[in-house]
């Protein structure tokens, strides 16, 4: 049977969804191992939080250097597994940190790499929603080890535990990859809202709001939703541009996307509109974000928001 | 210092794209230097004008370099416009259809050979969106890397670079000796728009035009191959109401009957 790795992802010592997800895609091809990078002495609890998910085996390796050399270091200790394990494939979460890593893995072990997978089948083969979402296409690696990085929240994770297997290896970290040194490192700040390209439902605001987020803020919170913001929005400097939504920002696919005052230019829509159900509140019946909602209000946001906010909040009660 | 930024031309990313052959259409579309590297060249002009300028005799140099079809000399000579010295363009038609790996390795062996000092490049490109090139290309230089900056610093004297990395995971600050790869994001500067000067001034400027031999690579086979591609189908159209006071009520109702509340 064919061993297909994944790089356990955390938040903190949290071991995070996707890595259930990246295990029950990993499983459709062979035996799973979950790698976990460690801090000295964290490693056991660390491994020991990976159990979500059809994961046979934990890979445990414990370095200072994660922490002080980031992507360099990670990616140094993943390729020489990789090269004294000889997986087929290697799955990591398509985040910033994870696409980076796997970049450079990709180099290290001259092989394939595919970013962005929103499936990824048993025989390894991705699948990917490219230009915004309006093209499907599907791409297999043709060289090395499969290195596929793969969005979070598109893979039904199958969350039944495991009891995997630990083990613990010795690697030391090569000194090409410790050139970049962190110094200090400031957890995001959490406003009480998920994160933008994680979160389960996400509302956005854009030019309609004329800088005032108050209304969308209100409706995200009632709903546990991150709130994004149009490319129009954030370069009018009404919000900070990590929330911008779109081709130049982030690309979400949550379960619910609401745009309000979005008009829903290619720009915007590249980045939402893989979303699997779309609202919106817009008051020009010709926008054509209307093209995408599954169902839209034609009104005022300012009006529409308030009162939808109200019968959220009263049906939660 | 000499310093190099990374380009690509791309299709407008306010305009339609489509796949012809596994690959994505690049003629039918209008193509422009892609958003993002902008941020790099603007950067990169900030890093040398804060360190005795650029002009001619001055101890600094930014050099763009970019990788794609002749056409691609249009989107050069903007970032020449907005004040950069020259430019090397890898144009092959060996190259048509390369993926990041092929296209990591042939700029890096232009960066290896050209005595820069530090690489700044966009975090990604506004078409294929893979983000990877600069990782791929401090792992293939052994160079630091240093990327998703949102600030940067550089301090020529001691050869030191410090920036602080912004992503989902928060905010690092990172140092490091030069030679380093820096990609910067969207926040960290306001790119100038070209002057009428700069703009003409571009006209007059190099850009050296390399084939692969003259590189010194060959064309390596594909490390991935698309199978097939389709467009989406369009999304059924759904319930549209105006409201007449009652919008929001109707709203919240859907999203009950969705089990989103």
């Amino acid at each position: 049977m064919s061993q297909i790795f994944i790089l356990a992802d955390f938040a903190g010592d949290k071991c995070t969804k996707t890595t259930a997800e990246l295990a029950t895609a990993g499983a459709r091809g062979g035996s799973v191992t979950a790698i976990v990078l460690a801090a000295p002495g964290a490693g056991a609890a660390l491994a020991a939080a990976v159990k979500q998910g059809p994961i046979a085996n934990v890979l445990v390796v414990e370095s200072a250097d994660f922490a002080t050399h980031g992507v360099a270091a990670a990616a140094d200790a993943i390729a020489q597994i990789i090269a004294q394990k000889s997986p087929s494939a290697l799955l990591v979460a398509s985040h910033a940190f994870g696409k980076e890593v796997a970049g450079r893995v990709a180099v290290a072990t001259d092989s394939g790499i595919i970013t962005d997978a929103v499936d990824v089948s048993a025989d390894l083969t991705a699948t990917q929603l490219v230009f915004g979402g309006s093209t499907t296409v599907h791409s297999k690696v043709s060289k090395g080890v499969s290195v596929i990085t793969v969005r979070p929240n598109s893979v039904e994770a199958d969350l039944a535990d495991s009891i995997p297997a630990v083990e613990n290896l010795s690697i030391t970290i090569s000194d090409s990859a410790k050139l970049a040194t962190t110094t200090s490192s400031t957890p995001p700040v959490k406003g009480g809202r998920p994160e933008l390209t994680e979160a389960q439902v996400v509302v956005s605001g854009g030019r309609g709001t004329n800088g005032d987020f108050t209304a969308v803020e209100a409706f995200a919170d009632s709903l546990g939703a991150a709130v994004g913001a149009s490319r129009a929005a954030t370069d009018a400097g009404w919000y900070p541009h990590s929330h911008q939504v779109g081709q130049t920002g982030k690309t979400v696919s949550p379960q619910l996307y609401v745009a309000c005052g979005i008009s829903g230019a290619i720009q915007h829509r590249a980045g939402m509109q893989t979303s699997k159900t779309i609202a919106v509140v817009n008051k020009d019946p010709e926008a054509p974000i209307f093209d995408l909602a599954d169902f839209g209000v034609v009104g005022d946001l300012f009006a529409v928001l308030p009162q939808a906010t109200q019968g959220v909040t009263a049906q939660k009660s | 210092m000499k310093i190099a930024v990374c380009v690509k031309q791309v299709p407008d990313s306010w305009a339609e794209k489509k796949m012809v052959n596994g690959v994505l259409d690049r003629e039918g579309v209008d193509a422009v230097l892609n958003d993002l590297d902008e941020y790099a060249v603007e950067e990169a002009l900030r890093i040398v004008e804060a360190h005795g300028g650029n002009e001619e005799g001055a101890p600094n140099s930014v050099t763009i370099i970019s990788m794609g079809p002749e056409r691609a000399t249009e989107a050069i000579r903007k970032a020449l416009s907005m004040g950069a010295n020259d430019a090397i363009l890898v144009s092959d038609a060996a190259l048509a259809g390369s993926d990041a790996l092929a296209t990591s390795k042939v700029l890096a062996e232009v960066i290896k050979n050209g005595g820069f000092d530090l690489i700044i490049c966009g975090t990604e490109s506004t078409d294929a969106r893979m983000s990877v090139i600069p990782a791929m290309l401090s792992q293939r230089l052994g160079w630091a890397q240093l990327t998703f900056a949102s600030a940067v610093a550089v301090d020529p004297a001691a050869s030191s670079i410090t920036i602080s990395r912004t992503t989902e995971a928060g905010i690092d600050a990172i140092t490091a000796k030069l030679p380093a790869v820096v990609s910067v994001v969207e926040k960290i500067n306001e790119p100038r728009y070209p002057s009428f000067k700069g703009i003409m001034a571009a006209k007059k400027k190099t850009i050296e035009s390399r084939d692969l031999a003259a590189v010194g690579v060959s064309a390596e086979s594909a490390w991935s191959l698309v199978a097939d591609s389709a467009p989406r189908p369009p999304r059924a159209a759904g319930v549209k109401v105006t409201d007449e006071g009652n919008g929001g009520n109707e709203l919240a109702k859907f999203l009950v009957e969705k089990k989103f509340i």
